[in-house]
Parts: structure tokens; sequence; C-alpha cells
């Protein structure tokens, strides 16, 4: 039954991508849940909602624009919240809140909701095209290749960022640099789980992870098993059992939590 | 040979003068304590020192170099702040810690080495979250130590940490500068421990009131009992106010 299903070029695409992108989002949430971020990946999720239907608006691809209106925002909003000490949760209120209102009026104007919409606001991996999974695949190598290069800095400047200024770690660019990499892996990811659940990808093989995890790299690792085995999963679960693959990733995901927090109060694991 | 020379430094925040021209110079080889009471700028000065706060007046030189012209001197540098503020479930072993700080990894050795020095060679795989507060600032020392920095700056590192744990740090401080030759700077409520470990003192509050030798400081009856009276009114206050 497996190899059957994996012999469909839909099922492929949409296992490579899940793949990519699950190793992606634990990567990069990894450093967003341990900044106390964890609910950045949702607000700039929320703030893609505008530049998707603004795409689908104006007839650009509107992963195109959901990646400007994202990353612009997302930027926008960290300066903010520099500039006048704006806390962390009341940004994300902002920069979530301005991305739906942005998306519902521009859906309005140009006739309401439809089937493109909802893919996007749930997801889509069974329908990654060829072009998204190549894209997919370059957008992981890069910024993997980017983390790897900056990971000694960006792992200090996350554990303390002071002592990392003192050491001479230029941490705000590296803050602007995690939101940036956070803005594109979120847009990248929407196929996935589509913008409602996108922060579970970033958060939840995370803390399951760190409750595991001993060192840094040890949690990374399990995270990205974590997240790996909770798509692949999800993605055959949903195509066997006829339901959608988003939700059905985020509850596999879930369940791993679960049991690892049954483990860790029974002391089975320490 | 004078690694540090400050000058005329001021610091001014709204409505008050946290430094007012403050002057002296700190030698290689030298352990100095910095003593003051709670809000006399010893956090302000270290913060100059180590280039976060950039917005003063006068000059500070490390290694003969005016700090603002460049941030090399800060590899030659470790430093111990008074509680270092992570996530307590940061997921990082002790060795992991003092990786971060590492710029020059070659030999793995060094880790223990750094770990030997702060009596934590036993612990070097155990989560960093899961030590005590003593233990922490041990580590948050040998990260100090990991690029053989020639200056050692400890901002109250013992704040809230146990007598024993103390007293442990303590040895260790004393170690690095006798035996490993590492200037230290040392600011500290611990008059006790000042008298026993340093060889100079600089007694400041918002200005310098006596920078010199320790026992010039100690043998002065009236400035240690004018330090303490000012000391003990802080503390007073503090625990009046909390």
């Amino acid at each position: 039954m497996t190899l059957e299903i994996l012999s469909y070029g839909f099922m492929q695409r949409a296992i490579i991508s899940g793949i990519a992108i699950a190793i992606l989002c634990s990567v990069v949430g990894l450093f967003l849940v341990l900044r106390r971020y964890s609910l950045f990946g949702d607000a700039i999720a929320h703030s893609s909602f505008g530049g998707i239907a603004l795409g689908l608006m104006v007839g650009i691809y509107p992963l195109w624009t959901a990646y400007a209106v994202s990353l612009g925002s997302a930027l926008v909003i960290t300066r903010i919240r520099n500039r006048f000490k704006i806390s962390g949760d009341a940004s994300v209120a902002v920069l979530l809140s301005a991305g739906i209102a942005i998306g519902l009026v521009l859906i309005s104007v140009s006739g309401g909701f439809t089937i493109d919409i909802f893919s996007f606001l749930f997801g889509s991996i069974l329908l990654v095209s060829t072009n998204d999974t190549i894209l997919i695949l370059g957008l992981t190598g890069i910024i993997l290749v980017v983390i790897l290069l900056l990971y000694r800095q960006l792992v200090y400047s996350t554990f303390n960022e002071e002592q990392a200024k003192v050491s001479g770690i230029p941490t705000e660019k590296l803050n602007y640099l995690i939101i940036f990499l956070a803005g594109i892996t979120v847009v990248t990811s929407i196929q996935l789980v589509g913008i409602l659940l996108i922060s579970a990808l970033f958060v939840i093989p995370n803390v399951t992870a760190i409750m595991y995890g001993r060192g840094f790299k040890q949690t990374a690792l399990l995270s990205i098993g974590f997240a790996v085995f909770s798509v692949v999963a999800g993605i055959l679960a949903s195509y066997v059992f006829d339901i959608t693959p988003s939700g059905t990733i985020v509850l596999v995901s879930i369940a791993i939590f679960a049991i690892t927090m049954s483990m860790k109060s029974l002391n089975i694991i320490k | 040979m004078k690694l540090v020379e400050i000058n005329d430094l001021t610091v001014q925040y709204p409505g008050v003068k946290a430094l007012d021209k403050l002057s002296f110079s700190i030698n290689e080889g030298d352990f100095l304590g910095i003593i003051g009471p709670n809000g006399a700028g010893k956090s302000t000065l270290f913060s100059c020192m180590l280039g976060i706060l950039t917005n003063y007046q006068g000059t500070i030189k490390f290694f003969g170099k005016d700090i603002k012209q460049s941030r090399n001197y800060l590899k030659q540098i470790g430093y111990v702040p008074q509680k270092p503020v992570f996530e307590k479930n940061f997921p990082a072993t002790v060795k992991d810690v003092i990786r971060m700080a590492w710029t020059n990894p070659s030999d793995d050795s060094i880790i223990d080495q750094v770990l030997q020095q702060v009596w934590m060679h036993e612990l070097g795989n155990r989560r960093i979250g899961e030590l005590s507060g003593g233990q922490q600032q041990r580590v948050f020392i040998a990260k100090a130590l990991v690029n053989k920095p020639k200056i050692l700056i400890l901002d109250e590192p013992v704040a809230g940490v146990d007598v024993q744990s103390s007293e442990i740090f303590y040895s260790i401080l004393r170690e690095l500068n006798k035996k490993e030759k590492i200037t230290i700077i040392w600011s500290s409520h611990d008059m006790d421990a000042v008298n026993k470990l340093v060889n100079k003192v600089a007694c400041l509050n918002r200005t310098l009131f006596f920078h010199g030798a320790s026992n010039e400081f100690f043998e002065n009856e009236d400035l240690v009992k004018q330090y303490s009276e000012a000391s003990m009114q802080q503390h007073m206050h503090f625990h009046e106010t909390h």
C-alpha cells in the first residue's frame, strides 16, 4: 500500500517538499522558540495573508507578493519594536491583525473568497508542483547554509544577547537575519500546512525536542526527526484515511508532544 | 605597564549624572576591586568599558588604544556579568556554553582545560540550567577564559550565591590572578573578600573618591567607615523598598 502511494508523482513531490519544509521549520523554529518569538512565525504567516490577497487581486503569483509583504512587515515591526520598546507579544498581535485585516479588505474588494484563498489558509501539499518543489529545496538549502555558517554566533546571541554583544557579535544584525529567515521559511511552508497552522511546525517539534535534548545540536537533530516523522506520517495517513494533510501533520506532532510529556511526568525521560 | 586608562569619564542620564569625571588606570597583573553602594555607577562603568554604552564623555583606552576607534580589544577581555540571563530550559551543556564564546576552535582540549581551571571538569556534559547559581557562575568564568584573555571583568559575580560557592569562586579568582597572571577587574559588595583578594581598590560613588593600594584603603579607618555607612544605608533602603 505504502509503496503504491509513493509511486504517484504528486505524492513524491509532497513528501520531498514536506521533508525539506520540516527540516527548515524545525531549525529556524528552534531559534525562534528559544528567543521567545514562538508566535512570531504565526504573525508573519498571518501578514502573508495580506500579500496573498494582493497577489490574487493584481494577478501576480500570490507567493511572490506574500514573500514581499511578509518580509517587509516583519522587518518593519521588528524596527518599531526596537525603537518604541513595544513588548514581543504586543508587536506580534499588531502584525497578525494587520495582515488579516489587509487581506480581508483586499479579498472583499476583489470579489470574495475563492478556492485559491482556502488552499493558502489550510495548505495544499498534495498540489505542490515540480517548480514549487525545486523552489522549496533551493530555499531550504540556502537557509541551512546561512545558519551553518553563522551557527556559533546565532546560538550565542540566542543564549545571551548581551554577552554575545560584548564578545563582538553583531547581535542586532543577527536579530534581523533571524526574522528575515523566519519570514522566508513561513511563506515557503504555507503550502504544507497553510497559514492557520504554520506556527505548529515551528513550535511543537522544538518544545518536544527540548524536553529530551541535552546539547543544542542534539536538540536540533531530535527536532528535525520529530518534524520529518510528523510530516511524512501525516501525509501518508491523510491519503490513506482521506483526511486533510495539514491537520493530520499537526496532530501527529501533537501526539509526539503528548507522549513526551507523559514520559517526562512518569520520569521515563529526565 | 598600563592596560587600561580612563580619563574624565562622564556619563549623563536624563536628570542624573551616573559617572562624573572618573580618571584612573589599571596595570598589568592588577587585581582591582571596585566597590561602591548600589547606584554608584559600577555597572555603568563596566558598560562603558565593554562598549555596550558608547554615549559618554572622556576617553577609555585598552592596551593603549581608544576603544571608540576599534572593538578588537574585546577579543582580549573575558566578561562575567552579575547574573547571566538565559532561558532556563536552554538546550546547552556546559561544554556547549563554553564553545559559544570560542572564537578560534582548533584544539578541543582547551574546553577541558578551562573547566579544570574552574573546578568543573566533571560537569562538562550537564545541562547548564541544571546547575546551581554558583556552578553556573564558574561556567561563565570558564567561558570568559576560553579565548585566553589578558583581562577578566566581573560585575558582582557572586550576588545571590551561597557562602560556600562564593569561597570556591574567590579561590579560583586568586589562582587566575597569581598563576595565570590575568588582570582582574571585579566589582563587589563583599568588603572582607575584597580585603583578602585584591591589591588595588577603586571606591566609587558616581565619582571616584579613592583609588590606590588595597592596604592604604583598608588601613584608613575613616574611608572604610565612610564607605561602609554609605553601603549600609543603600542596603537598608534596598530591603525597605523590596
